[in-house]
């Protein structure tokens, strides 16, 4: 079960910043996400969406594990 | 150091502390960013941070300034969570045996956060709120350290 958290404004488009989502990989769960919610599936493929798993950014597929955490943090800005 | 923090805090203490017992150092730099108004346009300001990945993320950049610029020290601190108008959003101290280096890095340092630094920022207005990201003056001052990096 991965700990899937949304950033930004990702959470505003889906509705939730944090939920628990059964999946092996990565690209398994992007599917997923967008076929639940194909508004958050087309936020979540616009460039400069970064994707962490547990706090380390990643680019392409990945295997997950049963408590993997898996962050999408949209284009950054501070100060 | 690199710290966030909800509450509001006090710039010219967070000088005094930072230059206190330091007997070697030549120059301290710091910025400090506050929270604009915009005529009205932006009543509060929303700053959110991802817990542990935001410290470590900007402790590798400040990791990096340290050693390019030769700093003696460094503290960043940035605000996280509601803002009003005014209020210091985010302070950078940089010391450093001579002046230019403390300049640099300081001027490093802010622009690595307002382009790349794990944050999202909101601002809440009359018209209601919008996310804020870099604007393409953002992506340029980050990309002039790059440039000096590799030449």
């Amino acid at each position: 079960m991965a700990r899937v958290l949304l950033f930004g404004r990702l959470s505003d488009v889906a509705g939730w910043r944090e939920r628990e989502i059964e999946s092996p990989f990565l690209s398994a769960l992007r599917t997923r996400l967008a076929a639940d919610d194909p508004g958050l599936g087309e936020a979540l493929a616009r460039p400069g969406v970064q994707v962490a798993l547990d706090q380390v950014i990643v680019r392409g597929d990945a295997a997950l594990n049963a408590r993997t955490e898996v962050a999408f943090l949209p284009p950054m800005s501070g100060g | 150091m690199i710290r966030l923090t909800f509450d509001p805090f006090d710039p010219g203490a967070l000088l005094t502390e930072f230059c206190r017992g330091r007997t070697e150092v030549g120059a301290v730099a710091t910025f400090t960013g506050l929270a604009r108004a915009d005529a009205g346009s932006t009543a509060v300001l929303e700053l959110e941070a991802y817990p542990g990945f935001s410290e470590a993320e900007i402790g590798k950049i400040a990791a990096e300034a340290q050693v390019r610029f030769k700093l003696a020290d460094h503290f960043i601190l940035h605000r996280i969570g509601r803002i009003g108008p005014g209020e210091p959003i985010v302070f950078v101290a940089t010391a450093a045996r001579h002046r230019r280096a403390a300049f640099e890095a300081c001027d490093f340092l802010m622009d690595y956060l307002k382009s790349r630094a794990p944050f999202w920022k909101k601002e809440h207005g009359p018209d209601g709120a919008r996310w804020v990201e870099p604007r393409a003056e953002d992506h340029a001052d980050i990309a002039r350290w790059d440039k000096e990096r590799s030449s």
